[in-house]
């Protein structure tokens, strides 16, 4: 039982990372680790400004053929 | 001095002699039936050889790798795109972001030669050049903050170099996406099941990104799950309205879907990322993932029996109809993807480098990743040879080469030494619920039905034409995404360019601006997607080629880079690592783009194809496979069109190469007057693996890096 959560626990990690559904988690950790005084923008705002970004440079996500 | 223990030599010998097997059984077959089984035990074989011994070298020797030395993820992390990601999930990443629809179509059309020289290239040309490649672009990008190989070009190399690089990527962008197009619209054509699945795909992103947007903002997992449950209904449901009343709605014709498509590509490429791009990338990634690995398991599981021959008659003759020309170098430019591809360098210098938590890393991520890539072109061959051959043919080769009706293909193809009756090749389309297969081109559609042979053996035959129309609709679904990202680039490339001439365009928000370069390059692509539709001698016959050899022009541009680094930062000793894979790759590149350019055999060249076509409308005749003098005016103008685009892509190459040389030989003879644009070393805090499973100091050195109290 325990290693079967175990491994649902790793799975999902995996599925977060890999999909950058964790993005905003990191972007948490990272603005209170390196600028504990920086406003922490809400997920809402944190996506729009990632997508934004993309927009900005569309080489940033580019896959090959 | 080390000496390996008796426990890893018993293991490795095992390995070479498994692929030795593998190699020997597919070399020496002649005339018996050969399971893919052998195929995949060359590959796997050779790979883990490659892997364990070739990329250690040259991380260790060459690149000399330095786990102390901080990455650009380290120093520059930003949480945002600089940031350190664990090495399992940059490897998926790098992978889902190099694989796509190359691997799958070369190597299906690179099968009309036999399967054995398509082996043998997608083998040696990973272990050799391909994944090398990837490899030193992404350490050397890594060693300068995530460089584009453009920008690195420009620096090492020189202005000159960096230009004709950024022409060169300019012009593949186009070929590419007017080629990937014409693929879709060759799979969609005359098909209501296919298109209706595909056309349901543009509202499910609509919908998954206004979730995104606005219901649950960053919910990756949870939307794409919806998406890809709405995608397989959407495959159902194809079913239903091929066979209702709307059947005719969805039934286009070749050019309808060229408008369509091209609409798509203008419409999609300046609405905003995140309401159709976004959510399609989360859709076609959790796709391509899933069915390449149902495709690996599906392969092993089934172990068909290939049934083409190993060498066909084509490799030699070069009169094959799939593309013209023989074996070299014609099989080294259709399989790109899978063997050597520029394409890559891109994705190695750019997004990847800004993520790699340890140098040591470059080896798995760089080179790991392009072994996968080239398992996935090593399936992709064993689908398009366990086809009859009779029916590969039937469905590779142009409509001018063997007619529209299964009576006339079949005398055709039976002609060429593979028989096949009318009824048999009325049977296949049957089998997959389509209204006909003949000179379905671009590889996807024989694909599909390599995918669904092998799939409807392991679920039993009465799912087949689902499983022909799933991979039809996973192909057609990342095309679609890369038109769409692929027009973003471009035109970002186009503004770049066009802002040195009138200030505006620089900033990419400008509207006008911004409309007017999308349209434009939609145009461009336009033009080599509706000339691809429309050529009497076949569009793939005629635009795969150009397409090979400018993603081979864009490999030599990536090797150039790398050697002459090599050469800057003193391993001139090492610069055979790259500099062999650029000699050859260069010499496949150019004596393909002389042939097309001078060759006289109308198949084969251009300018002499113009000439014979050109001739005969001064006499007034009408020459096969044209049907009209419309059609006849049509073949002159493509012929021209595609002569001189070859000649200029060949043109391309030769000054990058001869720029990079006379670097290299400056570099030699003053190396003072050589600088190298380096980061600086900082030394890192952080521990990592730089494999997928940790050794045991490795281990060791991540226990003793946590503090005791816990953090």
């Amino acid at each position: 039982m325990r290693s079967l959560r175990r491994v649902f626990r790793a799975v999902r990690w995996y599925v977060r990372e890999l999909t950058d559904e964790s993005a905003y988690d990191r972007y948490v950790a990272h603005v209170r680790q390196d600028h504990p005084q920086a406003p922490v923008p809400t997920r809402r705002a944190f996506e729009r400004m990632r997508t934004e970004r993309q927009e900005g440079d569309p080489r940033q996500d580019f896959r090959c053929c | 001095m080390r000496t390996a223990n008796v426990r890893t030599i018993v293991i490795w010998t095992l390995v070479a002699l498994v692929g030795a097997a593998g190699w020997s059984v597919l070399a020496l077959a002649r005339g018996e039936d050969v399971s893919a089984a052998w195929m995949v035990a060359a590959a796997l074989g050779s790979y883990a050889i490659g892997y364990r011994f070739y990329s250690k070298f040259i991380a260790y020797k060459v690149l000399k790798v330095d786990a102390t030395r901080a990455t650009p993820a380290e120093r520059l992390n930003n949480g945002i795109d600089f940031h350190p990601t664990d090495r399992r999930v940059l490897l998926g990443h790098h992978f889902a972001a190099i694989a796509g629809a190359g691997p799958l179509v070369g190597p299906v059309l690179a099968a009309q030669m036999g399967y054995l020289p398509g082996t043998v290239w997608i083998i040696a040309g990973v272990i050799f050049a391909g994944a090398v490649q990837d490899m030193v672009v992404l350490f050397f990008s890594t060693r300068r903050d995530g460089r584009s190989l453009g920008q690195m070009a420009r620096e090492e190399i020189g202005p000159f170099g960096g230009a004709a690089a950024l022409i060169a990527a300019f012009a593949i962008m186009i070929i590419l996406l007017g080629v990937l197009a014409l693929v879709i619209v060759n799979a969609l054509a005359a098909s209501p099941w296919g298109t209706f699945s595909i056309a349901m795909t543009i509202p499910i992103a609509l919908l998954m990104g206004f979730y995104l947007r606005v219901l649950r903002p960053g919910r990756v997992a949870e939307v794409s799950l919806i998406g890809v449950g709405l995608l397989l209904l959407a495959l159902v449901a194809g079913r239903w309205v091929a066979e209702s009343s709307w059947a005719g709605a969805f039934t286009l014709a070749p050019s309808t879907l060229v408008v369509w498509l091209v609409a798509y590509g203008f419409i999609a490429s300046i609405l905003p990322v995140w309401m159709l791009l976004a959510p399609r990338d989360y859709l076609s990634t959790f796709m391509k993932i899933g069915t390449i690995a149902l495709l690996a398991l599906g392969v092993v599981i089934a172990l068909p029996t290939l049934k083409m021959d190993p060498v066909t008659d084509f490799a030699s003759r070069g009169d094959g109809p799939v593309f013209a020309g023989s074996l070299f170098p014609f099989v080294f430019i259709t399989i790109a993807c899978g063997a050597l591809s520029g394409f890559h360098s891109l994705i190695s210098s750019g997004t990847t480098p800004k993520m790699i938590q340890k140098e040591t890393q470059v080896r798995m991520i760089g080179y790991g990743s392009m072994l996968m890539e080239s398992s996935v072109a090593i399936m992709a061959l064993v689908a398009a040879s366990i086809i009859d051959p009779g029916l590969y043919f039937a469905m590779n080769a142009p409509a001018g080469a063997i007619g529209t009706t299964v009576e006339n293909a079949s005398q055709v193809v039976t002609g060429w030494g593979y028989s096949i009756s009318p009824a048999e090749l009325a049977q296949a389309a049957k089998n997959v619920e389509e209204a006909t297969l003949l000179s379905r081109t671009g590889g996807a559609p024989t694909l599909a039905v390599g995918v669904s042979e092998i799939f409807s053996k392991v679920t039993g035959g009465s799912l087949r034409a689902f499983w022909y129309h799933f991979a039809i609709m996973f192909e057609a679904l990342f095309i679609l995404t890369a038109l769409d990202a692929g027009t973003r680039v471009g035109r970002f490339m186009l503004q770049d360019m066009l802002g040195n001439v009138y200030r505006p365009f620089k900033n990419i928000s400008w509207k006008p601006g911004l409309v007017l370069t999308s349209a434009i390059v939609c145009a461009l692509w336009g033009y080599f997607l509706w000339v691809g539709v429309h050529e009497p001698l076949g569009g793939i016959n005629q635009l795969f080629p150009i397409f090979g050899i400018s993603n081979q022009l864009l490999a030599a541009v990536a090797l150039a880079v790398c050697t002459t680094l090599l050469v800057k930062s003193g391993r001139l000793k090492w610069a055979w690592i790259t500099g062999i894979p650029l000699v050859w790759d260069a010499t496949v590149t150019l004596t393909a783009s002389y042939q097309k350019v001078f060759s006289s055999d109308p198949k084969v060249g251009f300018f002499k194809q113009r000439s014979v076509f050109q001739d005969a409308i001064d006499d007034g005749k009408v020459l096969p496979p044209a049907k009209s003098m419309d059609d006849m005016h049509t073949v002159v103008t493509n012929s021209t069109v595609d002569g001189v685009l070859t000649a200029v892509l060949a043109l391309l190459i030769v000054v990058v190469i001869a720029d990079a040389l006379r670097v290299c030989v400056r570099h030699l003879r003053r190396p003072a007057l050589s600088t190298l644009s380096e980061a600086p070393y900082v030394e890192s805090k952080i521990q990592a693996p730089a494999g997928l499973v940790p050794t045991r100091e490795e281990r060791e050195e991540a226990r003793d890096a946590v503090a005791p109290t816990g953090v």
